[in-house]
């Protein structure tokens, strides 16, 4: 059950991933990319930390799928399509991504994994947000500054100046 | 809950996410238009916290360090894609395009 589970989830996202990559067309990119992000999310359904899908679920279906999808309408006025790449450039990106893919298999092959781990315990939201605001606090604290530097600054830069058009 | 652990070994989700990686590496190396990019982006950054994520709960549940990590990687990449859209819609802005290969005043 849990194997086809995640056989499922994996297909969604592989196949949600490579219409990301090749779709020409830009909109349907950024669909497929939603259901590779829902599909993360059953990934971490499947690893018993229900929080993380939860977030998944919130940041990226909610906001940065619709952040892209703005910014897509925004700035391809004339085509919503995209030419194909140049064959070099295509021959070039094939070559390496598939030498990386090589190399990851190769690495997961020869490698010795752990076996017997025993149960999945399941993680509560209560120990991760102990967690989150004890241990790990100051970099919690150092991530929303983060956040908060990083949107005023793209409020600044997106913002029209005077005289622009 | 019925034990995840032992029907799926960890390596059915780490090559998940080699292969997600990959995916990604070649959208970012074949995409022109520069959103289209970040999406590959995301997916790359996707992948990097299901291999967190999986290592953590099969090897360390106590210490919840994959999970907290991932959550930190998701905030990065929230607070990356509305900064670097905010870029993009600059540049589109000053010179009319989004397509990365037509931006190359820097290149070379």
């Amino acid at each position: 059950m849990t194997q086809i589970f995640f056989d499922l989830m994996a297909a969604i996202v592989i196949l949600g991933a490579l219409g990301v990559v090749l779709v020409r067309s830009t909109v349907y990119a950024a669909l497929f990319l939603i259901a590779s992000l829902m599909g993360v999310a059953g990934i971490y359904v499947l690893l018993s930390t229900e929080f993380l899908a939860l977030v998944q679920v919130l940041i990226y279906g909610g906001a940065v799928t619709v952040l892209l999808l703005f910014a897509l309408m925004l700035t391809k006025v004339r085509d919503l399509r995209e030419r194909a790449p140049e064959p070099p450039q295509l021959a070039g990106a094939v070559a390496a991504s598939l030498a990386l893919l090589a190399g990851f298999m190769t690495m997961v092959y020869k490698t010795t994994w752990p076996r017997n781990v025993g149960q999945i315990t399941p993680i509560s939201f209560n120990q991760i947000g102990t967690a989150l605001f004890n241990r790990w606090a100051v970099p919690f604290e150092i991530a929303s500054g983060v956040l908060l530097v990083a949107l005023v600054g793209a409020i600044v830069i997106a913002m029209q100046e005077e005289g622009e058009r | 809950m019925e034990s995840v652990a032992q029907k799926i070994p960890l390596e059915h989700f780490i090559v998940l996410s080699g292969v997600l990686f990959s995916i990604g590496v070649f959208g970012v190396l074949s995409r022109r238009n520069a959103v289209l990019v970040l999406m590959s982006v995301e997916l790359m950054l996707n992948a990097v916290s299901i291999n967190l994520v999986a290592f953590a709960v099969y090897t360390a549940p106590s210490l919840f360090v994959g999970i907290i990590f991932a959550i930190f990687v998701i905030t990065i990449a929230a607070a990356e894609v509305g900064l670097a859209l905010a870029v993009v819609l600059r540049v589109f802005r000053n010179r009319g395009t989004a397509n990365i290969d037509e931006i190359n005043t820097l290149k070379w």
